[in-house]
């Protein structure tokens, strides 16, 4: 392997930052058990919404390592399940935004001129408004009103749809930005000039010049964004506005909490520790990929 | 400069106006409407009553007719009633912005006083143990969900300690120490949160600056290692810094909106979530739109303040 290749120096700067790999392997470590969360739930011979009224609150034991929560539900297998949920909502919706603010910012960038002027005042004005206060009005909206169909309004997964959707239209900006800004040098760069010499579409430039070389920055802003959009999808569970119950969401496991706090204090700090432990992860791990793909940024 | 203002005034002033239609459809969209309430209200009242209420009320029109009355109401000073407080929406709103401004503003001076000093010496000595304790600090500071946090500081000091209220304001009236008694937590929730960013900026800010040229000819001119940080570096360092802190100047109005629900702190966070939640449409939407507004003035300001404190900057593109 050639010793000096761009990767090759990244992988090398990644492997300094001890807290970003430590941040990575924690990851891994969560995604795995919540892949293998049906493994408990035989384990433990419970479902993970499974009511059990006559075992409320009840403290760890072998049949139920942490415990039981307020309806007598497993609090191990609604973590494991709530993990799934947090993590696959963190995910979907940070690609979903990021791809919203790559296309904007690919636009703007290489098209320039008043496209560029109108679609940068959007992010200039997106960035100006108080979102938390938006957000709780868009997860408030009724969805008969808009005219969706009842069977979709009715369906369980509606309320993770809409999260990904409210997360995405107002989260893009930063990616446009950053996009934009790194489409205006990279479009005056020669392979581009080439490219239009041999009489590539301008889609073709965007699409298959451009962007593999904003691949590494757009990574990094990913990364960096899933724990911003983890922690406003638990606000927002945890207000009772984001993923519906029974269906577990770290946030909506903590909706309760604060009335239990005398009973269970315990149901309290789970939860909210693993969203803290996830989400810190994810912002170590962004910090080291960022120094590591982008040596000129180092502190 | 001036022109500079107006064109950005302006800008801001379109942004308001979308905003206010924006908001005003979407608040149509929330569950319910003015009569589906009264209906509940009233059992006696018909389909047909129904009807003609709405038509009465012009909630039969479009959007956008709805929209261009209720702007021409507002403009004129009427800003309706609120239906959770039974009072006219100004009446509520005054005493939550007055409730938030002293709680955000606290939080505010507070968290300004410990991270600039914090992020600073954390830049002059890069690397060391307090370096490293500073950036773990700010990284716990931007990654604790904002409820957990005040969840468990209620668990503690609230429940289990019983040291300070879990929540609420105190009555009027009552001594200053009751009134602070109130204001810890929620001021320490929210300072938290702001130190670990404002550190970070002010941190990443600092050393760039200890980079620069000047920098190094004032020690070489004999000043020392301090004075250069505190007197050189400092005021060049707080450039960028200050611009976050006047993009947050907004939210000292519009009230923390997750850490006033908690602690049930009447402030204009609270008001927007409460009016939202129970379809009090008229507060919501006028809250909602003094929230914007006052964002929207923070950046303007950040803008300003910019230009103000680097010389370098020329703002209006007269020269680059």
């Amino acid at each position: 392997m050639n010793n000096n290749s761009p990767l090759f120096l990244a992988i090398r700067r990644f492997r300094r930052h001890k807290l970003a790999i430590f941040s990575a392997c924690v990851l891994v470590t969560m995604v795995l058990l919540v892949i293998i969360a049906p493994l408990f739930e035989i384990w433990l011979g419970v479902g993970a919404n499974d009511v059990d009224l006559y075992s409320r609150m009840v403290g760890p034991s072998l049949a139920h390592p942490l415990g039981t929560d307020e309806l007598g539900r497993d609090v191990l297998l609604r973590l494991l399940y709530g993990g799934r949920v947090s993590l696959f909502t963190g995910l979907t919706a940070a690609c979903f935004a990021a791809t919203i603010g790559t296309v904007i910012g690919l636009f703007a960038g290489y098209f320039g001129g008043r496209l560029d002027a109108v679609l940068m005042r959007l992010t200039d004005s997106v960035i100006a408004l108080p979102l938390l206060p938006l957000l709780i009005v868009l997860a408030a909206i009724d969805l008969n009103k808009i005219g969706l169909p009842q069977a979709i309004v009715e369906s369980e997964d509606v309320s993770f749809y809409r999260i990904v959707l409210i997360v995405a239209i107002t989260g893009w900006t930063t990616v446009a930005r950053l996009v934009r800004g790194a489409t205006l040098s990279i479009k005056e760069r020669e392979f581009v000039m080439a490219a239009e010499g041999v009489g590539a579409t301008h889609v073709h430039i965007m699409f298959r010049h451009i962007l593999p070389n904003l691949l590494s920055p757009i990574i990094v802003a990913v990364t960096l964004s899933i724990g911003g959009v983890i922690l406003l999808e638990s606000v927002l569970s945890f207000f009772g506005l984001g993923i519906q119950p029974p269906m577990a969401s770290w946030g909506n496991m903590l909706t309760n909490a604060q009335q239990l706090i005398w009973e269970a204090p315990m149901l309290a700090v789970y939860p909210g520790l693993l969203i803290f432990v996830t989400v810190i992860s994810f912002n170590f791990l962004g910090d080291g990929l960022q120094d590591a793909f982008d040596p000129k940024a180092e502190y | 400069m001036r022109r500079f203002l107006l064109i950005r005034g302006l800008q801001s002033l379109v942004v308001l106006t979308i905003m206010s239609f924006v908001i005003y459809s979407l608040i149509g969209l929330m569950p319910g409407d003015p009569i589906d309430l009264m209906i509940s209200a009233n059992p006696n009242m018909t389909a047909a009553d129904a009807a003609a209420l709405r038509e009465l009320y012009g909630l039969d029109l479009p959007v956008y007719e709805r929209y261009w009355n209720w702007l021409t109401t507002a403009l004129s000073g009427d800003l309706g009633y609120s239906r959770l407080f039974g009072q006219p929406v100004l009446d509520v709103l005054i005493p939550a912005l007055k409730n938030s401004v002293v709680l955000m503003g606290t939080a505010f001076v507070l968290a300004v006083c410990i991270a600039i000093p914090i992020g600073t010496f954390a830049a002059s000595k890069p690397r060391s143990a307090l370096d490293y304790g500073v950036n773990l600090f700010a990284f716990a500071g931007i990654s604790i969900p904002s409820f957990w946090l005040a969840l468990m500081l209620i668990i503690v000091f609230g429940v289990f300690l019983g040291w300070l209220p879990a929540g609420g304001i105190a009555a009027d009236g009552a001594s200053l120490l009751e009134q602070a008694k109130y204001m810890v937590l929620p001021v320490a929730t929210i300072a938290t949160l702001s130190i670990g960013s404002y550190s970070r900026y002010t941190r990443s800010s600092m050393l760039e600056v200890l980079r620069q040229d000047y920098i190094r000819t004032a020690r070489a001119k004999g000043a020392s290692r301090s004075r250069v940080v505190w007197k050189h570096a400092l005021r060049n360092a707080m450039i960028p810094v200050v611009t976050i802190l006047a993009l947050d100047f907004g939210y000292l109005f519009s009230g923390a909106l997750v850490t006033e629900t908690i602690y049930s702190w009447p402030g204009m966070g609270k008001l927007i979530f409460d009016s939202v939640m129970g379809n009090d449409f008229n507060l919501a939407l006028v809250a909602l739109l003094f929230a914007t507004a006052l964002t929207l003035t923070g950046n303007l300001l950040a803008d300003i303040c910019y230009a103000f404190l680097d010389p370098r900057i020329v703002i209006g593109g007269e020269k680059t």
